[in-house]
């Protein structure tokens, strides 16, 4: 078990940079996934952690041990990739003991902690087969399996789903999270789906253009998120985004009037598609009605605000006709305010 | 008369299909058996078997003998020696060398890697026959010249611009992950290169050995200029043979061919197996 200490690292390829200093506390225990989309540096930042990349600067520290400079082998750790990576030329037995057995363990320890994991994972049928007999959701399941056997003080993981069709998917981010909550190793998760990281994360580090936005639990990053980006990103449908004019320190929107951290000019409201009430037109803000989708579970509406593109969210019991007007009422509590220049977002009224 | 025609119109397809399926693998078989047939029908059928027209397609009047004959012959089973001692030097220095330079090109980036992937290439440019006056003076004055292994290292220089470039793709074909895997869960880099990569590749680098005994095993003009005792196989058989009868040259050339066939024939599986390198 060890905590890591990500301090300003910086990575770039040529002319392009990658990581533009990144620094990141994980603690002891905790599960911490890396979320951004694809091209951010969440991949290099997990690969230079685990010793497959070189930074350009800046230093990492596990347990408070500066592993900069040190071979994968000697940082303690071990990784789940994104192709899972199990060696096709042995079988399940051997990929799970690779790591032990690279550690000189005698073979009663090997078989032990084999079993152990091997037990956790549910792939006991399948210790004698080769890789090539065993189906996606199975393999992935061996090289967790063949990560939890060394009992590593950290645990790094390149989108280990992100190969699985949806259905599996669900089940083994269920499953992965009952398993590691076992271990209680620390854990590093690179993903780009955001439903992954709202699931399983202690903490969820939102990566976007080689910096971190924004760093905070799932229900942190989800309702005051920091940024533009962060909103934009996090929740489906994406939180909408409202520039509003500002008069004495205040936005009117129909009958509700809202206090606001800017004097005068414009300022963005971020608004989560769910937080909304059906009212009267003309008592909060109204929305014009392009599309209505019953989903089912809830109604999605998609349409525009104030002349703004916008989707929200009503019951399921509500019924609106597609071209309708509908009025909304915005609860303030749940509202975020950003600056329309930098996108940032004003810190949420205490 | 719709549903008629959608019946027999698959089925009709498919038999086709099966048709040029099988007769594709007919003709190919051919292309190469029939040949050899008639070179083993010319060696063992004797003087008589050899002149004979029109051909008996059926093995009849064979014997040994003729080949035996030939076998005892001076020089034919020295020179056999030689060429498979010069294949063997050819084999082992072209993956000594040239498997690591795969490797090198597969999974490292450094400057001016490709006009080194183009130079290695370039190193066939230049043909053997303006090379073979100085090559030999060169050869003399190092005291190689008449010897298996300065034809084994001609032969080297020969297959190993293929040998490096053949185990590069080999190397490519063994994902990149599978190694990181290996060194995140202790292995060094050497380890991890003869733990997974090796054990991966070794079909591909089998195939690459066999492609280097061929091509020394054919190879007549080098072999011919540097040496005058000591010849290979091939460079033997172009100096005697023109003299010879004709069964010893159909014995002479089944010689050639059966090394090459047995052998292939023995790493078969590898051959087959290089297209299954993935990372299923």
């Amino acid at each position: 078990m060890a905590n890591i200490v990500i301090d300003n690292i910086k990575k770039s390829f040529g002319a392009f940079q990658a990581l533009k200093g990144v620094s990141l506390t994980i603690n002891d225990g905790e599960f911490v996934s890396l979320l951004g989309p694809s091209g951010c540096g969440k991949t290099t930042l997990l690969r230079i952690i685990a010793g497959l990349e070189t930074s350009t600067s800046g230093d990492v520290r596990i347990g408070e041990k500066s592993v900069i400079g040190l071979l994968p082998k000697d940082r303690g750790l071990a990784m789940v990739f994104q192709n899972y990576a199990v060696f096709p030329h042995m079988t399940v037995y051997e990929n799970v003991a690779f790591g032990l057995r690279m550690q000189k363990a005698d073979d009663a320890r090997v078989k032990k902690q084999v079993e152990k994991a091997a037990g956790l994972l549910h792939i006991e049928p399948y210790l004698d087969r080769y890789p090539n007999k065993l189906s996606g959701g199975q393999r992935q399941r061996v090289a967790v399996a063949r990560a939890l056997a060394v009992e590593p003080g950290v645990l790094l993981m390149d989108e280990p789903l992100s190969n699985l069709d949806a259905l599996l998917r669900l089940e083994m981010r269920t499953e992965l999270k009952t398993v590691l909550q076992e271990a209680g190793t620390t854990t590093i998760y690179v993903t780009h789906d955001q439903t992954e990281a709202m699931g399983l994360s202690d903490r969820i580090a939102v990566v976007h253009d080689g910096r971190i936005e924004q760093v905070g639990t799932p229900v942190e990053v989800y309702n005051n998120p920091a940024t533009r980006f962060v909103g934009g990103f996090i929740g489906n449908p994406p939180m909408n985004f409202i520039t509003m004019p500002v008069t004495g320190g205040q936005v009117t929107a129909g009958a509700q009037q809202f206090a606001v951290p800017a004097q005068g000019g414009d300022i963005v409201l971020g608004l989560r598609g769910e937080t909304v009430e059906r009212a009267p037109t003309g008592h909060g803000l109204d929305m014009h009605v392009r599309v209505a989708e019953p989903m089912g579970s809830h109604l999605l509406l998609t349409g525009s605000i104030l002349g703004q593109p916008a989707r929200v969210i009503l019951p399921a019991t509500e019924t609106v006709k597609n071209g309708e007007t509908v009025g909304l009422t915005l609860d303030p509590r749940r509202l975020t305010w950003l600056s329309p220049e930098s996108g940032v977002s004003y810190p949420a009224a205490a | 008369m719709s549903n008629s025609m959608n019946t027999s119109g698959p089925a009709g397809f498919i038999s086709a299909r099966r048709l040029l399926f099988w007769s594709g693998i007919v003709a190919l078989c051919a292309w190469v058996l029939v040949p050899i047939y008639l070179v083993a029908l010319g060696a063992l059928g004797g003087r008589t078997g050899a002149y004979q027209w029109p051909k008996n397609f059926l093995p009849t009047n064979i014997s040994l003998q003729p080949f035996l004959l030939f076998l005892k012959t001076e020089g034919v089973f020295q020179s056999f020696l030689n060429s498979l001692g010069a294949a063997g030097i050819t084999v082992a220095l072209s993956i000594a060398l040239g498997a690591p330079a795969g490797y090198a090109l597969a999974r490292y980036n450094f400057r001016g890697k490709d006009s080194y992937r183009l130079l290695v290439l370039l190193t066939r440019a230049f043909p053997l026959a303006i090379l073979a006056l100085p090559l030999t003076v060169s050869y003399i004055r190092l005291g190689l010249y008449d010897t298996v292994l300065g034809v084994g290292l001609i032969h080297t220089v020969l297959a190993l611009p293929f040998a490096a470039l053949v185990t590069q793709g080999i190397f490519l074909g063994v994902p990149r992950e599978l190694e990181e895997a290996a060194w995140v869960f202790g292995c060094t880099r050497i380890q991890a290169f003869f733990k997974v990569v090796a054990p991966l590749a070794l079909p591909g680098l089998v195939a690459t050995a066999v492609f280097a005994f061929v091509i020394s095993w054919n190879e007549v003009f080098a072999a011919s200029v540097l040496t005058v005792r000591h010849r290979t196989l091939t460079a033997y058989l172009l100096t005697v043979l023109s003299e010879s009868p004709m069964h010893y040259r159909f014995a002479g050339g089944l010689m050639l061919i059966l090394p090459s066939v047995v052998f292939i024939f023995a790493v078969r599986r590898y051959l087959f197996a290089i297209w299954g390198v993935s990372s299923k």
